[in-house]
C-alpha cells in the first residue's frame, strides 16, 4: 500500500465516527420526514396524499403570517445586531483598550444563558408591571404601565431587542477572531497615507473581514428563521398571532392541536427551501473571489 | 520505549474510564426513566399529572388510601406540565414506541375526544372493568365514552365561580350578593367603579386564550360547533355577544389582560385584581395568598344580557384519570382507581378542603364536608354552592378541535379589541379552523 493511500484511508477512518452519527442521527431522520411530508392525517393515522400538503400551505394565512413575521425579524434585526457586533468588535480589538477581557466576557455573557430562562426574563422585564415600566414611569415617561407585550408593534420590538442581546456578542466573538487575522500593520500603513477611522473601517477592515461577515450573515439568517424560543416564550407568538415565528406555529399544529405531523414537515421542509435559497443567494453575492 | 509504554497506559485508563462513564450513565438513567411502567410482578405504578398542588397531591392521597389495604403498593408520580404532555405523548404514540408511556395518565377533558379519536390504542377500555361509571355525573362521564365504550375514570369537576376579595368591594361600598346573578352589563357598571374607587380590576384572563369566551359560550347554552360538526362562529348571536362584551371589559379596564400563567395568577394573589373567575380548580392558586384568608368569597359568574338561554353557570377544564396500554398491571390499575377515585368518600373528605378537588362522583357529594365552613372564604360553606353550580351548569360540546377553535376565538377577540370589525374577523377565525379540520 502506498503511503498516499494509507494516509487517505486512515482519514476516512478518522471521519468515519462522525459520518455515520451524523447520516443516523440527521440524514435519516430528515429522509423520513421528508418522506413524512407526503402523507396527511392525523395522529398515526396517516395516507399518502402527493403534493397536497405542500399546496395546503399556500392556504394557511396563519403560517403566511409566521413567514412574514421571520422575515421582519430577519430584515431589522439581523443587520442590526451584525452592525453592532462589528462595532464592539472593531472596539475591542484597540491594542491599547483596558479590561478588555472584562468587556468580551460580558459582552459575550448573555449568550451563555439558556434561551428558555432569557426568555422569561425578558418577559417579566417587559410586563406591565415590569421593571422596564416601572424605570420609565419614575422618569415620568409613561404615566400608566405599557403592556408591551399586547400590542404587534411592540411585542415585535421587544422579540428583536431579546434577540440583539443575546446573539450580538456571540457574532462579535467571529468578527474578533477574524479582526486578529489581519495584520496590524495595513492599518499603520493606512494610517501613514492619511486614512480616517471611518476610511479604514470600511476599506480594510470591512473588506478583510468579508469570509467572517458572510458566515455571521448565514448563521444568522438561518437562526432567524428557525426561531423559536423567544416566541414561544417571551410572546407566546401574540397578540393574536402578531409575533408567531414559522418553527412555534409548526409546533403548536403538530403538539398542540389535533396533530398532522405530515402537514408539519411540509412546513418544516419549506423553511428548509427557504433557509437554502437565502444562503444561496448570500453566498453568490458575498463570495465574489477576484 | 517508555514514551510509548507511558502513553498505551493512559489510553488504557481513558477508555476504562469512558466505558464507565457510559455505564454508570446508563445506570442513573434507568432509574429516572420516568415514563418507563411497571412489570407484572412489581406492584408500582406510573402516573403522570401536573399540579403539584391539586391533582398530583390528591394522587398522592389515593396512594395512601390504597396502601392501608395494600400495603407493598407504591405510586411513581411524574409532575409533567400540560404542554409537555402533549409534546410527549406526540412524540411517543407516533413513533409507536409505547413503553416510555405511563401506566395511569391525566388528560384535560377537552382534550380526551382528540386522543382516543387519533390515537385509538392510547387509553385501554374501561367498560366492562368493574368501575361503576353509572356513579359519575352523566355530562362529565361523556368527556371519555368513544363508541359506547368508556376510556377514563372522572376526576375533579371544573365549575365555574367567580372569586372576589370582599374587603376591597367593601371599600367600594358593594356586597358579593351585589355580584351574584348578574348580568354582564351590571358587571361592567359596577367594575368600572370599583376600579375608579379602589384602582382594582374585577378580574383577569389570559390573552393568548379564548377560555373565558368558551366559558360566557357555555353559560349561555350555546356552541362553537355546528350539528356536522363544522365551526359555527359566522351569525353565532352568543359567540359575538361574548365578543361583544369580551371588547368592554377590556376598554373599561374592568377585566385586566395578561400575557402568560405565571402573571395571571399573580394578579388577584398580589393584588392587581381584586377577583378571578375561573374553573373551581383556581381556588388552589387563590389560597396561596395565605395572608388574605377570610377575604375571600365566591359566587357566581354574571350571565350574558340579551341572551334568552343565558344562566350564570358554566364550567372550565376538569380532567380525567385514563390507563395506558402500555400498563402492564392493568388489574392492579383499575383496581387501585375503582378503590380511590371511583370508590372512596374518604379521598375525596381528604383532597376538597385542602384543594377544592370538586368531585364527579356522585356518592361524594353526599360527605358532609361540602358543607363545613370554609376559612378562607370568610366562613362560608362554598363547596356546597360550587355543587349547587355544577347541577345547573349547561352542557357544552368542545369538540374534538377545540384547541385550534379556542386559538382563533383568541386572535378574532384580540383583533377586535384592538379596533377590527367582529364580522369580518369571526369569519377569518371560522376560515382558519376549517382550514385546520381539514387534511
Amino acid at each position: 500500500m502506498s503511503l498516499r493511500k494509507k494516509q487517505n484511508i486512515m482519514g476516512w477512518l478518522f471521519l468515519a465516527p462522525g459520518v455515520i452519527l451524523i447520516l443516523c442521527l440527521s440524514f435519516y431522520p430528515a429522509i423520513q420526514a421528508l418522506m413524512l411530508s407526503f402523507k396527511t392525517g392525523t395522529g398515526t393515522n396517516m395516507q399518502w396524499c402527493g403534493l397536497h400538503n405542500y399546496m395546503r400551505i399556500f392556504q394557511d394565512k396563519v403560517f403566511r403570517q409566521s413567514i412574514k413575521n421571520c422575515l421582519l425579524y430577519l430584515i431589522i434585526q439581523v443587520p442590526i445586531m451584525l452592525i453592532l457586533g462589528m462595532i464592539l468588535a472593531s472596539i475591542l480589538n484597540k491594542p491599547n483598550l483596558k479590561f478588555k477581557g472584562l468587556f468580551r466576557t460580558a459582552i459575550f455573557l448573555p449568550c451563555a444563558t439558556s434561551l428558555v430562562a432569557y426568555a422569561i426574563i425578558f418577559r417579566s422585564l417587559f410586563a406591565t408591571d415590569g421593571f422596564i415600566n416601572a424605570i420609565l414611569m419614575k422618569l415620568g415617561i409613561l404615566e400608566h404601565g405599557y403592556n408591551f407585550l399586547s400590542h404587534p408593534t411592540s411585542a415585535r420590538i421587544v422579540i428583536i431587542i431579546a434577540l440583539i442581546w443575546r446573539w450580538t456578542g456571540y457574532n462579535m466573538v467571529f468578527y474578533l477572531a477574524g479582526l486578529q487575522n489581519i495584520e496590524y500593520s495595513i492599518y499603520e500603513a493606512a494610517r501613514i497615507d492619511g486614512a480616517n477611522l471611518f476610511q479604514t473601517f470600511f476599506r480594510i477592515t470591512i473588506p478583510l473581514l468579508k469570509p467572517t461577515i458572510l458566515l455571521t450573515v448565514i448563521m444568522s439568517t438561518n437562526g432567524t428563521l428557525q426561531l423559536f424560543d423567544e416566541s414561544v416564550n417571551l410572546t407566546m407568538g401574540g397578540p393574536a398571532n402578531a409575533s408567531i415565528s414559522m418553527s412555534h406555529y409548526i409546533y403548536n399544529k403538530a403538539f398542540q392541536g389535533v396533530p398532522n405531523f405530515g402537514y408539519t414537515s411540509a412546513m418544516s421542509f419549506v423553511i428548509l427551501i427557504m433557509v437554502a435559497i437565502l444562503a444561496l443567494l448570500q453566498m453568490k453575492v458575498g463570495d465574489k473571489r477576484d | 520505549m517508555k514514551k510509548k509504554i507511558i502513553a498505551f497506559l493512559l489510553t488504557i485508563t481513558m477508555v476504562i474510564s469512558l466505558v464507565a462513564c457510559g455505564q454508570s450513565s446508563d445506570g442513573s438513567g434507568e432509574k429516572s426513566t420516568s415514563g418507563n411502567s411497571s412489570d407484572g410482578g412489581d406492584k408500582t405504578l406510573t402516573v403522570w399529572a401536573w399540579d403539584k398542588a391539586f391533582n398530583i397531591y390528591a394522587m398522592q392521597e389515593a396512594e395512601k388510601i390504597y396502601q392501608k389495604e395494600n400495603p407493598d403498593f407504591k405510586l411513581n408520580i411524574v409532575e409533567v406540565a400540560w404542554d409537555d404532555m402533549q409534546t410527549q405523548l406526540g412524540t411517543i404514540l407516533s413513533s409507536g414506541d409505547y413503553s416510555q408511556l405511563p401506566d395511569i395518565l391525566l388528560m384535560q377533558d377537552f382534550a380526551y375526544q382528540k386522543y382516543i379519536m387519533t390515537y385509538g390504542d392510547l387509553f385501554q377500555d374501561l367498560t366492562n372493568s368493574g368501575i361503576d361509571f353509572s356513579q359519575f355525573s352523566e355530562g362529565k362521564v361523556a368527556n371519555s365514552v368513544a363508541d359506547g365504550k368508556n376510556y377514563g375514570v372522572p376526576f375533579d369537576n371544573g365549575t365555574e365561580i367567580a372569586a372576589y376579595r370582599t374587603d376591597i368591594l367593601e371599600q367600594a361600598g358593594y356586597t358579593i350578593e351585589d355580584l351574584t346573578d348578574i348580568t354582564w352589563d351590571r358587571f361592567i357598571e359596577i367594575g368600572k367603579d370599583v376600579l375608579d374607587k379602589t384602582g382594582y380590576s374585577l378580574f383577569s384572563s389570559q390573552a393568548a386564550s379564548a377560555d373565558i369566551l368558551m366559558q360566557m359560550i357555555q353559560s349561555a347554552g350555546g356552541s362553537i360547533w355546528k350539528e356536522d360538526g363544522t365551526p359555527y362562529f359566522v351569525d353565532n348571536e352568543i359567540l359575538k355577544e361574548s365578543i361583544k362584551v369580551y371588547k368592554e371589559l377590556v376598554d373599561t379596564g374592568v377585566m385586566a389582560r395578561t400575557n402568560s400563567w405565571d402573571e395571571y395568577i399573580a394578579t388577584f394573589t398580589s393584588g392587581k385584581t381584586l377577583g378571578a373567575i375561573n374553573g373551581c380548580w383556581i381556588m388552589a392558586s387563590i389560597e396561596t395568598a395565605k395572608d388574605q384568608s377570610g377575604l375571600w368569597n365566591v359566587t357566581n359568574m354574571p350571565a350574558l344580557p340579551g341572551i334568552s338561554t343565558a344562566t350564570n353557570y358554566a364550567s372550565q377544564g376538569g380532567a380525567t384519570w385514563g390507563i395506558t396500554s402500555n400498563c402492564k398491571n392493568t388489574e392492579l390499575a383499575i383496581d387501585f382507581l375503582n378503590k380511590t377515585f371511583a370508590g372512596s368518600k374518604e379521598l375525596y373528605d381528604t383532597i376538597l378542603p385542602s384543594s377544592g378537588a370538586i368531585a364527579t362522583w356522585t356518592p361524594a357529594g353526599e360527605s358532609e364536608v361540602y358543607a363545613e365552613p370554609q376559612e378562607f372564604y370568610g366562613g362560608e360553606p362554598v363547596f356546597q354552592l360550587i355543587t349547587e353550580f355544577a347541577t345547573k351548569t349547561p352542557v357544552f360540546n368542545t369538540g374534538i378541535y377545540y384547541t385550534e377553535a379556542n386559538d382563533a376565538i383568541a386572535v378574532a377577540a384580540t383583533n377586535v379589541c384592538a379596533g377590527a370589525d367582529i364580522d369580518s374577523e369571526l369569519k377569518t377565525a371560522e376560515e382558519t379552523v376549517s382550514f385546520n379540520m381539514g387534511n
